[in-house]
């Protein structure tokens, strides 16, 4: 009778050690509930490496929460209608005047709601600086080889994140509905137009019959506000647990490994550091708002399909698009009564083809070198000549193309011909790609032999001795071990050779064009022009041991 | 094909493996020599410079702070339509001013702080932490590839054929439930593209050209040569005012119907079917640029070019508004005009060719 009673109230005492403290306490409720203890124990004192270009993908993550902060708030005020109003405001040039209803309320955010510029400012400074944190970021993955193995996928997700934000960004700037916002999207409807056999149905599907219609302005609001950012948003999650699972890459040097990462652990450094530095970035876009304007939409006018200023440009990311579109001949193909207009389309296929090309760069070499390791040490980009190469030719076409798509500019600003910045841009956007490419392999490789020959003479001390015998020589030191290991520790390919072309029966083999290719591209990166062969310590040995002269 | 190629051109990565802090052997002067020591800064060494820091950090917050109250004040305070000036920025909104300034400032100043908090007092001691393979080792694969088979056999899937294929052709085709329900965005295309709101001008029921600025029918008396003129639609059967700002479809009709009228001496014409459709040397093109569809607002005078400021397409109106430079495929429709018993321009058939930039379907 008693022992039940006892039973049924006491409970069995707890193994776990009081909390000396409430936050333990807290800490303990926490636990046996959400499992904080085990989250918690491998990432509080995760460690990360140190490198100023590391900093650039944060960047992009706190450009993109003070996008989302300022976006929120701007949609309690913007109304995303093309119901049309006449406007009767605080902004007196205006007053009188036709406009929607979107056009409307992004002066009524501008001029009567106190912040309301500020906010707006901040949400497309935000955006133009998440946009090209993006692509200095991504341009850091790639000429340092962090793309590689296991982080082919992570290159992936950081890809998409450039193109939805791309084309996010282009929504945004599209939905004020003030003059230039509504001459982006006509060209984007003879963009769509020239699609060859579904592009009138496209056009009329997606401004609700013809352009422009009354739906675009809530179409693209949805479309900016919740699709894309939604689908950004689990890209960006994803991006971020691929960072932490896989540990940061790091740059060669003592001590440091393919096997460790070594750095200052997150708790504390790294949180004060990385959050410190979220502070900084708002701090800055805050103060560029309150002092550079970017997109006055009041000096533009509210949209009417017959007017247009002059100097009508997209945000300098679409510049790349339209200098495509600029430069372009204008070539048309009419045939059994149908068009096909090969001037709009032709660029407007290059556009993502250019992009897709460095979404599969890391699947293209890890093909040529054949390479299924682990990467972790990051190659500084003398070392990898042929993908820095690349790289630049990649950036340089990428100028030429927005200085195309700013010749208008560049023609008052300079003045200069339009018309010969164009046919600059026509044979530029062939030739200065492949000019950048020879000279920076060039320079890679001087870059590498002055490595080289460091590591084998030492450094110059800028000391100057005389010898008995009357010659002059300058003294160089030997570099420490720490810096010896850090210049040397890269890794160089042999070029892949072909079979044998006969197999060990002595049958011919058939070697596949895949193969063929494969081994020349391979000879191009590796061969004897693509690196210089790095110094051994037999060659120090000799140098240093003074039996050899230099 | 890469398994006829060897891997032994594979490099040897140079230190891995090895562990941190070995001295190197004497043999290879390029061999890791480990974590160097950690070297103090001034602020572990010295109590003074320490307590300096933390001064410095705490000053870092409290203007954070003030900087806040500055914000709120501000916003409370200053006039939302006061223009201040500002050298070098010129004239610019006091209160856009004056809360962007004051919010960068509270910002900046937690992010510096803490930064150099970190920096300076927090411990600048690097750890290593090791890595792990990312792959599985071959006895956790073997194990899991045999529960998944252990599952696979269970489920039948790949045994049963029939529910497999008969599966695979339902998830294929469900998804063109939502293709389809997106044909109710818009109404099919049709033969719109081809024709303008000047398709009801007849020779009996002509449409008037409407000045756009003065919203007055014009005469070929009032263009003179070497100017540029827009013109809209007048009244018609369907639209008896004529095109108005405040029509319900405005935009839509103006974005086709777009009239750039010139005026050149008929002796200055090169292209003889192009002046047989104006009218003593007026001439109505349509102002829609045929490359993607901006509106073409700049003209030279002396050379009678058109030029699309948006993306440079070039015409030249005195030769049937021929493309001369720039990215546009084809020449600029033109509009047959005429006058009536008044003498005021009308049109009295749609424009020659479709208007804007090319789709498929365009027939010319």
């Amino acid at each position: 009778m008693s022992s039940s009673a006892s039973a049924k109230t006491a409970a069995p005492a707890s193994t776990r050690a009081k909390p000396a403290n409430k936050a333990e306490a807290a800490a303990d409720y926490l636990d046996g509930r959400l499992g904080i203890y085990s989250l918690a124990k491998s990432n509080l004192r995760k460690i990360f490496p140190d490198h100023w270009s590391f900093m650039l993908g944060e960047i992009c993550l706190y450009t993109f929460i003070i996008i989302i902060l300022t976006g929120v708030y701007l949609t309690l005020f913007f109304k995303p209608s093309m119901g049309e109003v006449v406007y009767n405001g605080s902004y007196a040039p205006l007053n009188g005047i036709r406009m929607s209803e979107a056009y409307a309320s992004t002066l009524n955010i501008s001029f009567e709601v106190r912040g309301g510029l500020l906010i707006r400012q901040i949400h497309h400074w935000a955006a133009i600086v998440f946009v090209a944190a993006m692509f200095v970021h991504m341009m850091r993955v790639f000429f340092t080889g962090a793309f590689r193995k296991p982080r082919e996928i992570n290159w992936i997700f950081g890809f998409l994140l450039l193109f939805l934000g791309f084309f996010d960004g282009f929504l945004g700037y599209s939905l004020p509905d003030d003059l230039l916002s509504g001459t982006g999207i006509r060209f984007m409807e003879g963009a769509i137009l020239a699609v060859p056999l579904v592009g009138t149905y496209i056009s009329f599907f997606l401004f609700g019959g013809e352009f422009p219609g009354t739906d675009i302005v809530p179409r693209f609001f949805t479309i900016h506000v919740l699709l894309i950012p939604g689908v950004m948003l689990g890209l960006l999650v994803a991006h971020l647990i691929l960072v932490f699972y896989h540990k940061h890459t790091q740059w060669a040097g003592p001590g440091r490994t393919e096997k460790n990462v070594v750095g200052m652990p997150l708790m504390p450094v790294y949180m004060a550091k990385a959050g410190g530095f979220f502070f900084l970035v708002f701090g800055i876009i805050a103060a560029m708002s309150a002092i550079a304007s970017v997109n006055p939409v009041w000096a533009y006018g509210p949209y009417r399909p017959d007017q247009v200023s002059t100097d009508a440009q997209p945000d300098w990311y679409m510049g790349f698009a339209e200098g495509l579109i600029r430069v372009m001949p204008g070539w048309e193909i009419r045939a059994w009564g149908h068009t096909l207009n090969l001037g709009v389309f032709i660029p407007l296929m290059l556009f993502p083809l250019v992009l897709v090309l460095i979404a599969v760069y890391p699947f293209i070499e890890s093909w040529i070198t054949g390479d299924k390791r682990e990467h972790h040490i990051l190659d500084r980009p003398r070392n990898a000549p042929v993908r820095t190469a690349l790289g630049a030719a990649w950036i340089s076409l990428y100028l030429v193309l927005l200085s195309g798509g700013g010749n208008d500019l560049i023609a008052t600003h300079f003045h200069l011909s339009l018309n010969d910045i164009t046919y600059f841009v026509r044979a530029g956007s062939f030739i200065v790609p492949v000019i950048t490419y020879f000279v920076t392999k060039r320079w890679c490789l001087g870059l590498q032999r002055r490595d080289k020959e460091k590591v084998l003479h030492g450094r110059e001390t800028g000391v100057i001795k005389r010898l008995p015998h009357g010659e002059f020589i300058e003294v160089h030191a030997q570099l420490p071990q720490d810096k010896l290991h850090t210049l040397t520790s890269h890794e160089q390919y042999e070029p892949v050779e072909l079979p044998a072309e006969v197999d060990e029966n002595g049958v011919a083999r058939k070697v596949g064009l895949l193969t063929k290719t494969r081994a020349k591209l391979s000879e191009g990166y590796f061969g004897e022009h693509g690196q210089i062969t790095k110094p051994t310590a037999e060659e120090h040995h000799e140098i240093t041991s003074g039996h050899g002269h230099h | 094909m890469s398994q006829d190629m060897s891997d032994d051109k594979l490099p040897q990565a140079h230190g891995a493996g090895e562990g941190h802090g070995e001295v190197a052997a004497a043999d290879n002067p390029f061999a890791d020599p480990g974590l160097p020591p950690h070297e103090p800064r001034r602020t572990d060494i010295d109590e003074r410079a320490a307590k300096r820091a933390e001064r410095q950090v705490s000053l870092l917050f409290i203007v954070s702070m003030l900087a806040t109250v500055g914000f709120i004040a501000s916003y409370v305070a200053i006039d939302p339509a006061k223009i201040v000036y500002i050298f070098p920025l010129g004239h610019i909104s006091a209160l856009n001013f004056a809360l962007g300034m004051t919010l960068g400032v509270a910002l900046f100043c937690i992010g510096a702080g803490a930064v150099h908090w970190a920096r300076t007092l927090m411990s600048d001691v690097e750890l290593p932490a090791e890595r792990h393979p990312i792959e599985a080792d071959d006895e956790v694969r073997a194990d899991v590839i045999q529960q998944f088979k252990t599952g696979a056999g269970e489920s039948g899937f790949g045994r049963r054929k029939m529910i497999r294929n008969t599966l695979i052709g339902s998830m294929a085709l469900v998804p063109l439930s939502g293709v389809v329900l997106l044909r109710d965005l818009g109404p099919l295309p049709g033969t719109s593209l081809d024709t303008t709101a000047w398709k009801e001008a007849t020779p009996t029921t002509p449409i008037r050209l409407i000045n756009v600025n003065t919203n007055l029918p014009m005469k070929a008396e009032d263009i003179a040569v070497g100017s540029l003129t827009f013109a809209k639609p007048g009244p018609s059967a369907l639209r008896p005012d004529g095109l108005q700002e405040s029509d319900e479809d405005f935009q839509q009709v103006i974005a086709k119907s777009a009239l750039m009228l010139i005026r050149i001496q008929p002796s200055d014409i090169k292209d003889a079917k192009s002046a047989a459709l104006g009218f003593e040397g007026v001439l109505a093109y349509s102002k829609i640029c045929t490359h993607v569809g901006c509106p073409i607002s700049l003209y030279e005078q002396q050379t009678h070019h058109a030029l699309c400021p948006c993306h440079q397409s070039t015409f030249d109106l005195s030769d049937g508004a021929r493309v001369i430079f720039g990215p546009a495929g084809h020449p600029l429709p033109q509009l047959k005009i005429t006058t009536d018993a008044s003498g005021y321009l009308i049109a009295t058939q749609d424009f020659d060719l479709p208007v804007g930039p090319s789709f498929w379907e365009r027939n010319a």
